[in-house]
Order: C-alpha cells, then sequence, then structure tokens
C-alpha cells in the first residue's frame, strides 16, 4: 500500500531528479544566469523604480510619477543627446553597411594577399575606441593635426575642426566608419561565403544578369547575416559614449553621456540621467524587437 | 567566389585593396609619426610626412610618468581577471548549451546573447549606488565584475561554436566508462577544445582591456585607473605635449595589434563562429 503512494508524491520532480544529464546542465548554467540576473537584470529593474522616485544620488525621495520623465523630455542637453544620437546611429550605420558589403563583394574571391586584407580588417578592430579617439584627436588638432592642415589647405573648413560641433559629429561618424566598417565587411563576407557557388551557376545558365543575381540569390540568401550585423551595430552606435567622450572632449553629447554626467559629473541631475538611462534601455530593446518581429531577424540558434 | 576576367580588374582589384589596407593602418602608423619625431618637427607647417629626426623623448616621458605604468598593470590586472572569470562562466554555460539536453535551453542562450546588446550605460547608475553602498567604488572589482557579464556572451557564444564541432562520441565513451557529465566535460571537451578557450580568452581580454564607460565610471583613484582612462586624462596633463600623447596611444595599440596579427586566422573563426549560422 505504501509504496505506490510513495512513488505518485514523486513523480513530479521524478524526470528532474533521475536525469543526471539534465542536472549537471541546470548546475552548468546557473552560475552565468546568477551573475546576469544580479549584475545586468536587478539593476535595469532598480533603475526603473528609481526612475518614479524624486531621488538625490544618496536617497530614494518620494514617488513623482513620471515628472523625472517630463524632466527629461524637457531638458535641452537631452535632447540634443538624443539628436545626436539618433543622427549619428542611422548615418554611420548606413555607411557602414553600404561600404562593407561593398568590400565583402569585393574581396568574396581568391586572390593574393587575401591574409593582408584580413589583417587590415582587424587593425581598426582591435583599436580600444577611447584610443583611437584620442589619435584621431590628435590628427584633427589644428597645431599639430594632419587633417586640419589638409582641410585647411584645400579650403573645406574655415576654423579648426575641434571648435565646430557640426565638424566634430562629421569627424565622429568618420571615424565610427573607419573603426567598425572593416568587421562589418568581415560578417557580411562569412555570410556569403555560405551561399553556394551553383546557385550562380544556374542563374546565369537561365540568363540573369549581375543585377538580377544580386537581388534575386545574393540579398535574400545574406539577409541573415545583414540583420544580424546591422543590428549589432546599430546597437553599439545607439550607446556610443567613448567615442564622443574622448574625441571631442566632452563637448558632443549623447545620450550615454547625458547619463554620465548625472552619475559622474553634475549629481544634482540625478533623476533625470537616471531617467534616461532608463530610456536608452527600453529604446535599445524596442530596436531589437522591430529587427526580430519586423524584419524576421532569426534568433533561434538551435539547428 | 568571383574569378577575375581580365587584367584591367585586376589592377583594379589591386588599387581598391591597396586603399583599403593603406586606409585601414594609417592612423597608427601617421600617430606613430607624431610619437617619435621632436616637437619642433611636430609643429612644423607644412608637416613632414618621413620623420626627419626620430626622437625617443615622448617614450621616455610617458614611461617616466608613474601613472601610465599604473594604468598598464592595472589594465592587466583587470582585464586577467575578466578572463578568467568569463572562461570559468562561459565555458561551462557553453558545454551545457551544446552538448546536453535541458528545458529552456532556447531561452536561456536568447539571454545570455541579449546582453551582448545591452546598453551599459543602462545600469551605470544603479550599480554607483549599489557598489558604493558596499564599498566597491575605486576596487578592480568595480570593473571586474560588470566587465565579466558583458563580455560573457562572447566568450560563451565562442566556445559554445567550438564545443559544438567536437565528435559526440567523445563523451560517450568517458561515460561508458563511466565518468559523469562533469568529468567527461572536463577531462575529455576542455582539453579537446583548447584552440577554442585560447581563442575565447584573447577576445575576452580585448573586451575588457579596451573597455572604458564602466571604467570611467567606478575608477576615479589612479591607483584603480585603467590605461583606457588614463590617457584621455593626458590631454589634460601633457597641454600642449601632442608627442607624448601620440606615445601613449602607440603603447596601448601596438600590443593588440601584434596579438591580432599573430593570431588572426582563430580570432575571424571566433568572431564570426555565431554569425554565419545567424
Amino acid at each position: 500500500m505504501t509504496a505506490p503512494r510513495q512513488r505518485k508524491e514523486r513523480s513530479p520532480f521524478k524526470e528532474e531528479s533521475v536525469n543526471p544529464e539534465r542536472r549537471a546542465a541546470y548546475y552548468m548554467i546557473l552560475p552565468a544566469l546568477l551573475i546576469i540576473l544580479v549584475v545586468a537584470l536587478y539593476p535595469v529593474a532598480y533603475s526603473v523604480y528609481l526612475s518614479f522616485f524624486g531621488s538625490t544620488i544618496n536617497s530614494v525621495g518620494s514617488f513623482v510619477g513620471f515628472e523625472n520623465y517630463a524632466r527629461m523630455f524637457a531638458n535641452q542637453e537631452f535632447i540634443e543627446g538624443l539628436t545626436n544620437t539618433l543622427v549619428f546611429t542611422v548615418v554611420s550605420v548606413l555607411l557602414e553597411f553600404v561600404i562593407g558589403l561593398a568590400i565583402a563583394l569585393a574581396v568574396n574571391r581568391a586572390f593574393r594577399g587575401r591574409g593582408l586584407v584580413r589583417a587590415a580588417v582587424l587593425v581598426p578592430w582591435a583599436f580600444p575606441t577611447v584610443i583611437s579617439a584620442v589619435m584621431w584627436r590628435l590628427m584633427l588638432q589644428d597645431q599639430v593635426g594632419i587633417i586640419n592642415y589638409v582641410a585647411n589647405a584645400l579650403g573645406v573648413i574655415s576654423g579648426p575642426i575641434l571648435s565646430d560641433r557640426t565638424l566634430l559629429m562629421i569627424a565622429a561618424i568618420l571615424i565610427d566608419v573607419w573603426k567598425t566598417t572593416p568587421f562589418m565587411a568581415l560578417l557580411l563576407l562569412a555570410g556569403l561565403q555560405t551561399i553556394p557557388e551553383d546557385l550562380y551557376e544556374a542563374a546565369r545558365i537561365d540568363g540573369a544578369n549581375a543585377v538580377q543575381r544580386f537581388t534575386r540569390i545574393t540579398l535574400p540568401l545574406l539577409k541573415p547575416a545583414i540583420l544580424v550585423a546591422v543590428l549589432f551595430r546599430t546597437l553599439d552606435a545607439w550607446r556610443v559614449y567613448d567615442l564622443f567622450w574622448a574625441m571631442s572632449n566632452r563637448e558632443l553629447e549623447s545620450l550615454s553621456t547625458f547619463v554620465y554626467k548625472a552619475v559622474r559629473v553634475s549629481q544634482l541631475n540625478f533623476p533625470v540621467g537616471n531617467a534616461a538611462a532608463v530610456f536608452v534601455f527600453f529604446t535599445a530593446l524596442l530596436i531589437a524587437i522591430f529587427f526580430i518581429k519586423v524584419l524576421g531577424m532569426q534568433t533561434s540558434t538551435e539547428d | 567566389m568571383n574569378s577575375f576576367k581580365d587584367s584591367k580588374e585586376v589592377v583594379l582589384f589591386y588599387a581598391f585593396v591597396v586603399l583599403f589596407v593603406l586606409a585601414s593602418i594609417f592612423p597608427l602608423l601617421w600617430v606613430f609619426k607624431m610619437s617619435i619625431v621632436t616637437k619642433s618637427e611636430l609643429f612644423a607647417s607644412p608637416p613632414t610626412i618621413v620623420p626627419e629626426t626620430p626622437t625617443g623623448a615622448s617614450y621616455s616621458t610617458i614611461f617616466g610618468d608613474s601613472r601610465f605604468q599604473k594604468g598598464l598593470i592595472n589594465s592587466t590586472i583587470i582585464a586577467g581577471t575578466t578572463t578568467i572569470l568569463c572562461l570559468f562562466f562561459g565555458s561551462i554555460a557553453a558545454y551545457a548549451l551544446a552538448r546536453l539536453r535541458f528545458r529552456f535551453k532556447s531561452s536561456v542562450m536568447t539571454l545570455i546573447l541579449a546582453i551582448s546588446f545591452f546598453p551599459h550605460v543602462a545600469i551605470i547608475a544603479p550599480l554607483f549606488l549599489q557598489f558604493r553602498e558596499i564599498g566597491l567604488i575605486d576596487t578592480y572589482w568595480a570593473m571586474i565584475i560588470p566587465d565579466t557579464v558583458f563580455a560573457l556572451p562572447l566568450t560563451t557564444w565562442i566556445l559554445h561554436a567550438f564545443f559544438k564541432e567536437l565528435p559526440k562520441d567523445l563523451e560517450d565513451a568517458a561515460k561508458v566508462d563511466g565518468a559523469t557529465t562533469i568529468q567527461a566535460f572536463r577531462m575529455v571537451i576542455l582539453p579537446l577544445a583548447a584552440p577554442g578557450v585560447f581563442t575565447a580568452a584573447i577576445l575576452t581580454f580585448i573586451y575588457a582591456w579596451n573597455e572604458f564607460l564602466i571604467a570611467n565610471t567606478f575608477a576615479f583613484d589612479e591607483n584603480t585607473q585603467p590605461v583606457t582612462v588614463v590617457i584621455p586624462n593626458f590631454a589634460t596633463i601633457y597641454t600642449v605635449d601632442y608627442g607624448a600623447q601620440a606615445a601613449a596611444a602607440v603603447v596601448v595599440t601596438v600590443p593588440l595589434v601584434i596579438l591580432v596579427l599573430v593570431f588572426q586566422r582563430r580570432i575571424i573563426s571566433g568572431l564570426t563562429a555565431g554569425a554565419v549560422k545567424g
């Protein structure tokens, strides 16, 4: 009488406790999940919570509803950071995609010196962003900078590049293009190499011209690689901080520099900066959801 | 893959390749040139193309600066510890994701990957409050902990790709011989995946070495600041000593460039491991 009842009680957990492979898997996953939960997800939740209070850097304060967000949108510097981040993201990612795709298509062949190209691709990528910002700042500088000198000699600019915010913005975009286009090309090239050559052969026999082969074969089959690369770059550009901070010597405002200043420079602005941090998080999430749901990016990694 | 149609196309192609390679490495070459010339040559107008009076003065300046030395040591400690932690957490998680069967596998995978898209700035405000409460501000851990979490997707992803490649028979044989899942992982899979572990280690180290936002938020004390935080500050310390600023940038970049050139094949296979499958 007792034996069957015991088995019945254990049954909900039976499968889990009996399968040692599954149990081992949970133990192996747990540490990674725990640190992600504690260091990334909990702080976001706490940040959202704080954003509804009149907090200072030292205390939580009283509930204020959406007031922090209202003050955020009324803040001139925030609007400037938002505009700059939008312009920077759209223009730099677009340029990187077009140039990166062109490079990938061009080098998708066997040729002498592939290794050299591959090495050249990785050089800008390996630079710390903040150090490449310092390097370019030296080249843009009006006393010793080669770019400022050349632009001046050609009559393209009237004053020093570093004291004009529009020129700084253009410079920031071009530096980002310099640094990350090779990486974009690398990801797209890896995608191109998975497209079977037979498809192009067959299309050629059927009389498809180069443009048709590109739009009917290359683009559709490259779509997964394109979406991954572009989403990755978009979200990276959306959180731009290092480049603006070091290259413009804190002149250019982005969403991230705005949050940073509220946390470490002018802490009176803490509640508004914290609201902006929440804003950055949810807009980034929306961008990712847009890519996955609207553009149909595949997220499953299972075979 | 395309093939060349005629010799004109070959010339055009190589012109393109040369231009591309030059554009990639020009800034490093130019800043290197700025770092080895005398002050008067640096300010010369028009600028010289080939350095006329090479000097190591700028390098003496920065290597004589204790802040710079300390920064290099701090960067090594922070990036090294981050790499070790990431390899630990990442390899066990990647093994489970690549080889074991369990529920919610794809949700776990998606969550870990989502962290690589995470805007780091979103958590600096709450982390600042929490780190201050437990006294972590201006310590190495204030940088190592967030860096580990943010580099974890990269490490896990690369290791996952490598573990998947290894033949399943190996663990099965080990298990037949009486090994547990963990033992099979530790004694059979890890040694075989050593090249993958090495690739993951290089990429994680570069990631942590290059990190700036977290370090600039949590390390205001020169004793723990990594070199990425120290160098931009040189612009205010060595206001007009552009040669010293250039030398500092070169010193931090050259080891990475060498690392990347030596291990380029591994790095590219690691970086594109996931993206291809999409």
